[in-house]
C-alpha cells in the first residue's frame, strides 16, 4: 500500500498543472482513484456522507455479473463438447469456454476504456466509472462466435454514440451495452443471428440432430416444438448469448443487486409482470404454436431475464420516478414478448423493447411529474 | 386533541456522542453577532468601535427595514468589526463586562398589545430575527401576516438537543411565547412534538399540538408544514425554534432581551458530551476548550448535516443550539471501493455494516468518493418525505427555470430539507448549495 502511494506520489508532479504530462491528468487521476478512494473531505453542508460512491456502485454490478460470466464460460464449453460429441470434464469445458470468452471481455474493456480515456483527455474531465459495467455487459450479450473486431467496433460505437456524445456517464439516453448489441445486430445480421454463431464447433463434425439454434430460434422456426425444456432453460445449458442463458446465474446477480439496493426492484417486478401477462395473453389467444409456449417458460428463454435484471434497471436510461419505473418496466416486459412472438424479423425482442422504452422513459417521467404539478395546483384552487 | 403525522421516509443516522442530560455553565469573554447568520441580510451599523453596549443595544439594522434591529447579547465594549470581501461585515465583536447591564423595553401590558405594537417591540429589542419565514428560509418580513406559525418542538438530526429536557422548567415562558405568536398570525400556532413525548409542550394553551413519528427529517419544521398545512404560491408561514419562543416569552414578561440558550455539545470528539448553558454569540473556544479532543477535529456550529464549520476562535451561530465535533478525515483509503466497510454507514447495503443495524457510528468528514454526474435514481426519494420530486426540482434550480421551480414545489423547501439527500447522494453533489441559490433566485424574481 505504501509502495503504491509512494509510486503515485513520485510521478504525480508530471501530471499536475505545469507538468510535462498535464494533458494526461485524467489518466493519472483514474489510476490514483482506482487504487485509493481519495481523501476528499466535505467542506460544508452535510459534513458526513454516505460511504457509497459511484465506483462502489458499479463494482457491485460487475460482481453481480460474475455468476453469469462464469456460467457463460462453462456453457460455451459444454455446448462445444455436446455439439461435437466429445467427452469432457467440467474443468475442460470451463477452460475451453474461458479461452473463447475472455478475449471478448478483454477487447470490450480495452477498446471501451481506450475511447473513454481519449474523451476524458480531450475534454479534460475525470474518468467515470460507468464503463466498468458496460464493458462487462457487452461481451455477455454477444454470441460466442462473434469476431473480436466486431466487438471492438461495437464497443467504440456504443461509447461514442451511446454515451459520450450526450456528455458521458449519467447523461446518456440509451443503454450503452444495448446500443452495442443493436449496432451489430443491424450492421452485421449474419454474424449476430442464425444457427452458426451460438456454438463454437471449430469446423469439427457435429453430432446428428445438432442445429446450433437458440431456444428462440427454434421456437420462431418450428413454432414451439423442440424447444429446450423449462428446466434446461432455467439452468441454462442451452445455446444463446454468453451471459443470458442461465436464469439461476442471473437470479444470483439479481439477489445481490436487490439486496444492496442498487437496482430498482420496481423495474424488475413490473417487467416480470408485464412479460408474464403478455405471454399469458398469447397463451389464451393461441393462434399459432409459438403463442402456446407456457408464459413462465417464455420468460425463461432468451434474453428476457438478463434484460430484466441488468439492462432495464440501468438507472440512467430507465425512468427516474417511482411511478414511472412501474410503467417503464411493465412495457419493457409487454413489448419484449410482443416483438419476440409477433415480429418474425427479430427472434429476440427484449433488446429492442428496452431500447424503445429507454427513449420513452423521459416522456413517462414527464407525465408522472406533470401529475404531481397538477395535484399541487389543485390544492391552491381548493383553498381559494 | 393532538393530531398525528406519520413520516415514513428518512433515516436516523446514529452517531457516537449524544449529550448526557446535564447542563454545565460556560463563560466567554468575547462575543460576536454575525450578520452572515441571517441569510440575505444587508446590515447597516449603528455603532462604532469603542462604543459601550448593554444587553439589547442595537448593533446594526437591516438596510431595507430600519426597525429590524440586531442587538448585543451581552453588555460591554464593541471592540472590533471584522470585514470580509467588499467590506462585507462578518462579525461585530463585543468584549463583555463582568456584570450584565440591560436595556429595558416597554413590554408591560403586552397581553393587550395589538399585532403591530408587538411587532414593533420585538423588532426594536432584537427578538425578531428569531422568527423565520417559509418560503425562502430567511428572517420573517414584519410587513407580512403569515397564514400559520410552526414550532417544531423536537429535533431529529444526529445527536440533536432534546428541547423537552432544555425547556422542562420554562412552561410559563413558552406559554407567553405562544400567546405572542398567536397575535402575529391570521391562522394558528402549530407545535409538533414526537409521538408519545409531550413533556412541557403538551400543556400549552392556544396552540394546535401535533404528534409526529418517524425517522429524521421528521423534526424538520418544513416536513411538518408540508404534512399539516402546505405552503402554496403567495402564502407565508413563519417558524421559530422552541428555545427562541421561550426567550421571547421571557422577554415580554421582563422587558429584557434574553440571550441565554442551552446548547448541546455533541460528537465523538467530545470527551463527555453534555449540555452547555451559553449566551448567544459565545466564542467557541470558551464553550469547548478542555472538553474536546482537538486533534484532527472539525467543530461544527449546528448539527453534522446542516451546520457550519467554525474554528476555535469562531463564534456560535445565532440559530444554532448544538455544537458537533467530529473527526476530520482526509486519509485516502486503499482500494476503498471494494473494502468490506464494517465501519461505514450507508443507506445502500453495499457495506457489511448493514449486518449491524443498531450500531452507532463514529463518522468523519470524508466525502467517500468524488463528485460525479447524477446517475442513481430513487436515492433522494427514500429520505425526502415530501410530495415533491426532488431531482426534478433540483434540475429546475440548476437551470434557473423559475416556473418549473414554482410548479415543482420550491416554496415548501429549505436547504435543510435536502441535507439527508445530500448525505445519501452517490454522486456527491452539494445539494444544499443548489437549493440555496434556487431559493435566492426565486426570491429575487418573485419576491
Amino acid at each position: 500500500m505504501k509502495l503504491f502511494k509512494n509510486l503515485l506520489d513520485s510521478v504525480k508532479p508530471h501530471f499536475e498543472e505545469g507538468g510535462k504530462l498535464h494533458k494526461y491528468w485524467p489518466v493519472y487521476d483514474g489510476f490514483e482513484t482506482f487504487l485509493f478512494v481519495p481523501g476528499h473531505a466535505t467542506k460544508k453542508g452535510a459534513h458526513i456522507r454516505d460511504g457509497i460512491d459511484l465506483k462502489r456502485t458499479m463494482i457491485m454490478v460487475v460482481l453481480a455479473l460474475v455468476p453469469c460470466l462464469l456460467f457463460g464460460m462453462y456453457n460455451v464449453g459444454y455446448q462445444h463438447y455436446m455439439a461435437t460429441g466429445q467427452e469432457g470434464e467440467l474443468m475442460e469445458m470451463f477452460l475451453y469456454g474461458a479461452l473463447k470468452v475472455l478475449p471478448l471481455v478483454i477487447v470490450s474493456y480495452t477498446v471501451g476504456l481506450g475511447v473513454e480515456f481519449g474523451f476524458c483527455i480531450a475534454k479534460g474531465h475525470g474518468i467515470n466509472e460507468g464503463f466498468l459495467v458496460s464493458g462487462m455487459l457487452i461481451p455477455l450479450i454477444m454470441p460466442v462466435e462473434v469476431p473480436l473486431w466486431m466487438v471492438g467496433l461495437a464497443t467504440a460505437f456504443a461509447v461514442v454514440f451511446g454515451k459520450e456524445v450526450f456528455g458521458g456517464t449519467g447523461m446518456n439516453i440509451l443503454n450503452p451495452a444495448l446500443t452495442a448489441r443493436a449496432f451489430l445486430f443491424f450492421a452485421y445480421p449474419t454474424q449476430m443471428s442464425g444457427n452458426m454463431v451460438w456454438v463454437p464447433t471449430e469446423g469439427m463434425p457435429t453430432v446428428d440432430g445438432f442445429t446450433g439454434a437458440t431456444a428462440l430460434g427454434v421456437a420462431a422456426e418450428s413454432g414451439g416444438a423442440g424447444i429446450p425444456s423449462l428446466m434446461e432453460s432455467f439452468i441454462g445449458i442451452i445455446p444463446g448469448s454468453i451471459g443470458e442463458t442461465s436464469v439461476i446465474a442471473i437470479l444470483l446477480g439479481a439477489a445481490l443487486l436487490l439486496y444492496t439496493g442498487i437496482a430498482s426492484w420496481r423495474v424488475m417486478l413490473s417487467m416480470l409482470i408485464g412479460g408474464y401477462l403478455m405471454a399469458f395473453t398469447f397463451n389464451l389467444l393461441a393462434l399459432n404454436e409459438y403463442m402456446k409456449i407456457d408464459a413462465l417458460h417464455q420468460l425463461m428463454m432468451g434474453g428476457f431475464m438478463f434484460g430484466l435484471v441488468f439492462m432495464a434497471t440501468d438507472p440512467v436510461s430507465a425512468a427516474q420516478t417511482n411511478v414511472g419505473k412501474w410503467i417503464y418496466g411493465f412495457f419493457c416486459g409487454v413489448l419484449g414478448i410482443l416483438i419476440r412472438v409477433v415480429n418474425p424479423a427479430y427472434p429476440e425482442g427484449i433488446m429492442m423493447a428496452i431500447l424503445f422504452m429507454n427513449v420513452m422513459a423521459p416522456m413517462i417521467d414527464h407525465y408522472v411529474v406533470q401529475g404531481n404539478i397538477n395535484r399541487r395546483l389543485k390544492r391552491v384552487k381548493v383553498k381559494a | 386533541m393532538a393530531a398525528s403525522v406519520k413520516i415514513r421516509k428518512g433515516v436516523d443516522i446514529k452517531l457516537k456522542g449524544s449529550a448526557d442530560q446535564s447542563i454545565e455553565a460556560t463563560s466567554s469573554t468575547t462575543f460576536a453577532v454575525k450578520p452572515t447568520d441571517f441569510h440575505g441580510l444587508n446590515p447597516k451599523l449603528e455603532l462604532k468601535v469603542g462604543a459601550e453596549v448593554k444587553v439589547g443595544t442595537a448593533l446594526f439594522h437591516d438596510k431595507y427595514n430600519n426597525n429590524m434591529k440586531f442587538v448585543a447579547p451581552v453588555s460591554g465594549e464593541l471592540v472590533d468589526i471584522v470585514r470580509g470581501e467588499k467590506r462585507r461585515i462578518l462579525e461585530v465583536r463585543i468584549l463583555a463586562d463582568k456584570e450584565m447591564k440591560y436595556e429595558s423595553f416597554a413590554t408591560s401590558g403586552w397581553e393587550s398589545f395589538s399585532s403591530d405594537q408587538l411587532k414593533e417591540v420585538l423588532l426594536q429589542s432584537g427578538n425578531w430575527p428569531s422568527i423565520r419565514q417559509r418560503p425562502y428560509d430567511v428572517v420573517a418580513d414584519p410587513a407580512d401576516t403569515p397564514k400559520a406559525i410552526f414550532v417544531s418542538a423536537f429535533d431529529s438530526a444526529p445527536m440533536a438537543p432534546d428541547y423537552g429536557f432544555i425547556l422542562k422548567d420554562r412552561q410559563a415562558d413558552l406559554q407567553a411565547g405562544v400567546e405572542a405568536m398567536s397575535k402575529l398570525t391570521s391562522g394558528k400556532v402549530h407545535i409538533s412534538t414526537r409521538t408519545g413525548d409531550n413533556g412541557v409542550f403538551g400543556s400549552l394553551k392556544g396552540a394546535v399540538l401535533h404528534q409526529v413519528s418517524g425517522p429524521h427529517p421528521a423534526g424538520n419544521v418544513g416536513v411538518q408544514i408540508h404534512h399539516i398545512d402546505p405552503i402554496n404560491k403567495g402564502e407565508k408561514v413563519w417558524v421559530i425554534n422552541p428555545q427562541d419562543l421561550a426567550a421571547i416569552g421571557k422577554f415580554l414578561k421582563s422587558g429584557q432581551f434574553d440571550s441565554q440558550r442551552v446548547v448541546a455539545l455533541t460528537g465523538s470528539k467530545v470527551n463527555a458530551p453534555k449540555y452547555l448553558s451559553a449566551t448567544i454569540g459565545s466564542q467557541v473556544e470558551a464553550l469547548v476548550s478542555g472538553k474536546i479532543d482537538n486533534n484532527d477535529a472539525r467543530i461544527i456550529s449546528g448539527n453534522v448535516l446542516t451546520g457550519e464549520r467554525v474554528s476555535m476562535e469562531g463564534y456560535l451561530g445565532f440559530y444554532n443550539h448544538q455544537i458537533s465535533v467530529i473527526p476530520e478525515d482526509e486519509n485516502p483509503e486503499f482500494f476503498g471501493w471494494i473494502a468490506p466497510g464494517f465501519d461505514k454507514f450507508s443507506l445502500s447495503r453495499t457495506f457489511f455494516s448493514w449486518l449491524t443495524p443498531g450500531k452507532t457510528y463514529d463518522l468523519g468528514t470524508s466525502l467517500h468518493g468524488e463528485e460525479r454526474a447524477f446517475v442513481m435514481s430513487g436515492q433522494y426519494e427514500k429520505v425526502f418525505p415530501f410530495d415533491i420530486y426532488p431531482v426534478y426540482l433540483l434540475k429546475a434550480m440548476l437551470t434557473k427555470d423559475i416556473e418549473g421551480m414554482e410548479n415543482l414545489g420550491v416554496y415548501e423547501v429549505a436547504p435543510e430539507d435536502f441535507a439527508l439527500c445530500e448525505f445519501a447522494c452517490t454522486s456527491k453533489i452539494d445539494l444544499q448549495d443548489i437549493v440555496r441559490s434556487g431559493l435566492d433566485l426565486v426570491k429575487q424574481e418573485c419576491g
